[in-house]
């Protein structure tokens, strides 16, 4: 096709589109309740209705994590309470087995999924690609709308599957085959697996859309002079994790589909020589472990979709609350770079005691331990902007350092697992699930919290009250540490994983207390979760004003829009930029806006 | 819109881009699709699958559509209504063709006694199965976004000459009977 022949389609589509949308760049014109609130199709609402969301869900995931270390930590006791409330879940006021696993199963669900990957992207995201590129909207706000509402979908299926007589999804968020595949062979395999998978399906087309708009908002959409190297690292960040997504989530719907045909159609893709209660299926001829393949083929790159967004928003708010430039800013774009890639190639580091070929395993040993080199660039990165810098300890900055630390001591036992003979020991342990919940859990939750501190006047033009953030902030990562330190050693004592009651068994009895202890500290730092919980909702209406159109000092566009925003952004024309993000600190500036001209005599950096 | 197309000056419009990195998203999963196809076959119980006849009729209507979906935006572009309303119909009743015959295809099977799903079905079946009928979905998919096109066309009441629905659309087409003409070699090849 001639470049010609675009133009004039493009000339004829201008035309058109001047009637129709002229109302859409003047903020002025009315807008019902329903098209404003409900079914918005500006990327700021959407993105406020994915945080409130993944509010609610980490709400309900972070009660699981509570109910089941109640549990865990008082295997003896019992709770009455539990009884009325989950009926023949808790017969006698304890949890039951099957209950305990569908507990464990849906936390890891709804935190990785509905609130790391949408609460966490969803927001971040659809709130600051516009504003920092310097758009309007999305290239496609229809699309973006609709992945919102996929995600709604998702939820509501998967709220509901809560509710059904046997129970939700239950066998781990992984859901291997063949335990998920026959529901005759658990309570937990039967409806509630069949939600699992639909509402996950719709989760995948809800993440699908979002990332095919960030990625064509990011590429096309820039404002002038914004160059891809000018762009802030959340705008990297969120780049690479659309990728991820976009690439990784269909495997795993692949996967999903073909698991249904299993379930609901009996065909034996996963299913071979099985017999469940002294019945002889029929099934023959199937791999389990293909389904392990198509899973951790989306699962690895997932936990990147998780952290990356996370990096990308520490990144900036460490940059800013230091009045320091980025240090290395290529290193930083170069190192999420090869994480991305790197994220696709280390899937079978999941699957090492599976009867993986040791050969095979070799290969995926060194290229896990190969992430920790861009890891470590970022580290160092972050720690040399740190250094000397003029620190202002925002709430967001408090969390972005903790986010740091996290991440150095969540990444140090990643290099233990990463070694498949080691990992012989320590699968399935809760060595694992300490080095999990901290390296990508706790850290990427961190991140969210930076960012909730650092653009919630942007969000509301309020401001999160201080106090109560400095009390959440601290109560957060001492407790983090404090739950997942002592999981290590257990870890490496062997303490197996997805167990409901240790002290019947001899060699791991010794760790009532602390189990005890760790279950204490879990529901303190539950409820300083809702304090922050409290503090959003409160400050959306009662909040400090936000009076300053850029409260923070900081370089980057969305603080060139008015306080509160309208939809389009910017009232006039788009602003245009002359510079990178991080000019902290430069000719005895201590910050130059994207949007200022390079003075004369302006120094290099 | 008009801001984008105006003050950015760009090359490529931004859905027709998102077409794009979406054609990318979906070859995943057919990729993810086929390796698992690939490594299954090299596992014991695999039967060699008959690709059924019908197939390479279903082949032909896909590969004809491609080229009647080129000729209406052909016609659109050069403004003859007429002609490009005729040409997306046929586009569109020949995707319809399509998804009969593969269908038909499937029933034949159970003529034959080979079980594509249920007891006694072989994986090697249930995969022919399994990643047909998703591309037919993708097919019925591009069918629907001609169906809405053509509504728009016929409506009075906004007189539309937007050539970018239906480029987006006919790369979308272009890409599914492509898909289509890898995965019947595919079958054919890697029985």
């Amino acid at each position: 096709m001639s470049t010609e022949t675009i133009l004039h389609g493009h000339e004829v589509e201008v035309n058109v589109h001047s009637h129709e949308e002229h109302g859409q760049h003047d903020h002025h014109h009315e807008e019902s309740f329903l098209t404003k609130y409900i079914f918005s199709q500006d990327h700021k609402m959407i993105a406020k209705q994915f945080l409130i969301t993944g509010i609610i869900w980490a709400i309900i995931g972070g009660l699981f994590s509570v109910l089941f270390r109640l549990q865990l930590g008082y295997p003896d006791q019992s709770f009455p309470f539990l009884e009325d409330i989950f009926g023949k879940w808790a017969k006698g006021g304890k949890i039951s087995n099957e209950f305990y696993y569908a507990l464990v199963t849906m936390h890891g669900t709804i935190l990785v999924f509905f609130v790391l990957t949408a609460g966490l992207s969803g927001t971040f995201a659809n709130f600051l690609i516009p504003l920092q590129i310097g758009a309007r909207d999305m290239a496609s706000g229809f699309l973006n709308m609709l992945s919102y509402w996929f995600f709604f979908l998702a939820s509501v299926i998967m709220f509901a599957s809560l509710f059904i007589q046997t129970g939700p999804a239950a066998g781990g968020w992984t859901i291997y085959p063949p335990l998920s595949a026959l529901g005759q062979a658990s309570q937990g395999s039967k409806l509630g697996m069949d939600f699992w998978l639909i509402s996950m399906a719709m989760f995948i087309v809800s993440s699908l859309l979002g990332g095919l708009n960030y990625i064509s908002t990011i590429l096309n959409l820039r404002t002038k002079g914004m160059s891809m190297t000018r762009m802030p690292l959340t705008m990297w960040a969120i780049f690479f994790t659309a990728v991820l997504g976009v690439l990784s989530f269909p495997v795993l719907l692949s996967g999903a589909v073909l698991l249904l045909f299993d379930r609901n159609l009996g065909t034996s893709f996963f299913l071979s020589e099985i017999v469940v209660k002294g019945e002889i299926l029929p099934n023959e001829g199937g791999s389990a472990i293909l389904f392990q393949h198509l899973f951790w083929f989306l699962g690895h790159p997932e936990v990147y979709i998780i952290l990356l967004p996370a990096m990308g928003m520490v990144s900036e708010i460490l940059s800013v609350n230091s009045r320091k430039p980025i240090f290395g800013y290529m290193a930083m774009v170069g190192s999420l770079f090869a994480i991305t890639i790197l994220a696709f190639l280390v899937w079978a580091h999941h699957m090492f005691v599976t009867g993986l070929n040791p050969f095979l395993g070799a290969f995926f040993v060194l290229l896990t331990l190969l992430i920790a080199v861009p890891s470590a660039i970022k580290v160092f990165n972050w720690l040399t902007t740190l250094w000397r810098g003029n620190i202002r300890f925002t709430p967001g900055m408090l969390f972005s350092i903790g986010f740091v630390s996290l991440f150095i001591s969540g990444g140090l036992t990643g290099i233990f697992l990463g070694n498949s003979t080691l990992d012989i020991h320590l699968h399935d342990t809760y060595f694992v699930v300490a080095h999990f919940h901290i390296v990508m859990g706790v850290a990427s939750f961190f991140g969210m919290f930076a960012g909730v501190y650092h653009w919630f006047p942007k969000m509301y033009s309020r401001y999160l009250n201080n106090t109560m953030a400095y009390i959440h902030f601290w109560v957060t990562l001492v407790g983090a540490y404090l739950i997942f330190w002592p999981m290590h050693y257990q870890g490496l004592a062997g303490l197996p994983r997805r167990y409901t009651d240790f002290s019947n068994w001899q060699s791991f009895n010794q760790f009532a207390d602390m189990n005890r202890f760790i279950s204490t500290v879990a529901m303190i730092v539950f409820v300083a979760q809702l304090l922050f919980v409290f503090n959003f909702f409160y400050s959306i209406f009662k909040g400090r004003k936000v009076k300053s159109q850029n409260p923070w000092g900081s370089n980057t566009l969305e603080w060139t829009t008015p306080i509160t925003p309208g939809h389009g952004n910017w009232p006039g024309e788009l602003p245009e930029v002359h510079r990178g993000a991080y000019d902290y600190g430069k000719d005895g500036r201590e910050f130059i806006p994207q949007v200022e001209p390079i003075g004369a005599d302006e120094s290099k950096h | 819109m008009n801001e984008i197309v105006t003050d950015q000056n760009r090359r490529i419009h931004p859905h027709k881009f998102t077409m794009w990195v979406a054609i990318g998203s979906i070859l995943m999963m057919f990729a993810g699709l086929t390796s698992a196809y690939i490594v299954k076959r090299s596992q014991v119980n695999w039967l060699m699958i008959e690709i059924p006849i019908i197939f390479w009729f279903s082949t032909l209507t896909i590969l004809s559509s491609s080229v009647t979906i080129h000729l209406s935006l052909k016609s659109l572009k050069e403004k003859r209504m007429v002609e490009y309303r005729r040409w997306m119909v046929v586009t569109a009743v020949l995707g319809v063709l399509f998804i009969i015959s593969q269908i038909i295809g499937f029933v034949q099977f159970g003529k034959q006694d080979i079980r594509i799903v249920g007891a006694g079905s072989n994986a090697s079946y249930s995969f022919l199965f399994a990643i047909s009928s998703l591309h037919g979905l993708h097919v019925l998919g591009g069918v629907i976004a001609l169906l809405v096109i053509a509504i728009r066309a016929v409506s009075i009441s906004k007189r539309n000459y937007s050539t970018l629905p239906l480029e987006i659309t006919a790369t979308y087409w272009h890409f599914v009977d492509a898909l289509w003409i890898y995965l019947f070699i595919f079958f054919n090849w890697m029985k």
